[in-house]
């Protein structure tokens, strides 16, 4: 591959995906494309980057993408955004949107499923308090091909032990041959739908609560900026955005302010100025 | 430092859970069958012990329903550890009184998540 093929590249997924790469990662481009090659056929980087430079290749447009999207999660992943979930978001949303008895949930990088269905079980356990309630849980990602999987809800031995406690992978999931698959009525709390989070969103909303966890790293400042500032828009007033443990707001936009109680929990500045802190409000 | 004791009849298992164990800043001890497992905890109660299933002497079920019966206060936390992932021995080891139960093989992502549920981390 050489310079310019690099730069092509570069150029290419910052357009399509938002994803930011530095000279740093060529060698992840070099391992993750030489995939994309071999399963289509092409004998080198350079062939490839001819082939995208054609245009006429949607294929491998899409395959590039998604080869080069991290993908990688796991049930309750952080275990803080979901205790947080549990034990000050979902109790404050109850008691905020007691008349309209609905919540709308977005989990704006769902790669293969486990964070919205991890939220859904969590809504499950909580149901003796939702009844008459309608929740609604999107899930987002820029691949297709991790969406089918996620939709599928079908996960390996491997998969299920990562985060998720026995007893929940009992009352949740059953053994099909080697791996486990999400109950239906979990399952079925779930709308998958891919998006591309540097294109336009806005018809997606408003949300009362919005993960976007771990997927702002990967993009430069202008479009982190951009992003923050078009996920404020479709916040609700007293809406919550969470981000990933590596992730801020701070620097990027003045549209949300950090949450001074729990990490990783964000407010629209607008509002949250005139409340106090979330977590405060929940244990009051 | 938290004391983690692991019993398994593999030295292999035992070796990999030590590397893992050690990096996740436990004290280690290792007992090759249950009876084994029973004098360290009488000697240097764990805090957390993960537990294989089936073993020589005296297996995991043996040692946990024998463990449960000791008399005292404190108890650590018990992590069955296992190639068996059928539900059926799953619901069996935590009515046996496991607090986790972990199939193998397993990495230390699942082990942390696994002892963070628990309370062991």
């Amino acid at each position: 591959m050489t310079e310019l093929d690099f730069e092509f590249l570069c150029a290419f997924l910052k357009t399509r995906s938002g994803l930011s790469l530095t000279v740093d990662k060529r060698y992840l481009v070099e391992s993750r494309l030489g995939t994309v090659c071999r399963q289509s056929g092409i004998d080198n980087l350079s062939l490839l980057v001819a082939q995208l430079r054609s245009g006429r290749r949607s294929d491998l447009e899409t395959a590039v993408v998604e080869a080069m999207t991290t993908n990688e999660t796991f049930f309750f992943r952080d275990k803080g955004p979901f205790d947080l979930f549990r034990d000050v978001l979902l109790p404050r949303f109850l008691a905020a949107r007691a008349s309209t008895r609905k919540l709308r949930i977005w989990c704006a990088a769902a790669s293969t499923g486990q964070e919205p269905y991890s939220l859904a079980m969590l809504l499950d356990q909580a149901s003796a308090r939702t009844a008459g309630w309608q929740f609604e849980i999107l899930a987002t990602d820029i691949s297709t091909e991790v969406l089918e999987k996620a939709k599928a809800g079908l996960y390996n031995q491997f998969e299920v032990q990562r985060g998720l406690p026995i007893q929940m992978l009992l009352k949740y999931f059953t053994q099909v041959g080697d791996q486990w698959q999400i109950a239906p009525h979990i399952r079925a709390k779930v709308d998958y739908w891919p998006l591309n989070l540097i294109k336009g969103f806005n018809h997606l909303g408003p949300f009362d609560i919005i993960y976007c966890r771990n997927v702002l790293i990967y993009f430069d400042k202008t479009t982190k900026t951009d992003v923050l500032e078009r996920l404020t828009n479709i916040m609700m007033p007293d809406g919550a955005l969470l981000l990933g443990a590596a992730e801020t707001v701070i620097g990027l936009t003045d549209a949300l302010s950090p949450d001074p109680v729990n990490r990783g929990l964000y407010g629209k500045a607008s509002h949250s100025s005139a409340t106090p802190p979330m977590g405060l409000v929940a244990s009051s | 430092m938290q004391h983690c004791l692991v019993v398994d009849d593999s030295s292999v298992i035992r070796k990999v859970s030590r590397r893992i164990l050690e990096e996740m800043n436990f004290r280690v001890s290792e007992a090759e069958d249950g009876e084994k497992a029973l004098s360290i905890c009488l000697a240097d109660m764990p805090d957390v012990v993960l537990l294989d299933w089936n073993m020589p002497v005296m297996d995991g079920y043996e040692f946990l329903t024998r463990f449960r019966r000791l008399p005292g206060g404190e108890r650590p936390k018990i992590v069955f550890c296992t190639t068996e992932n059928d539900i059926a021995h799953i619901s069996r080891a935590l009515e046996a009184g496991a607090d986790e139960y972990i199939m193998k093989p397993f990495d230390k992502d699942i082990l942390t998540a696994k002892f963070q549920e628990v309370g062991a981390l």
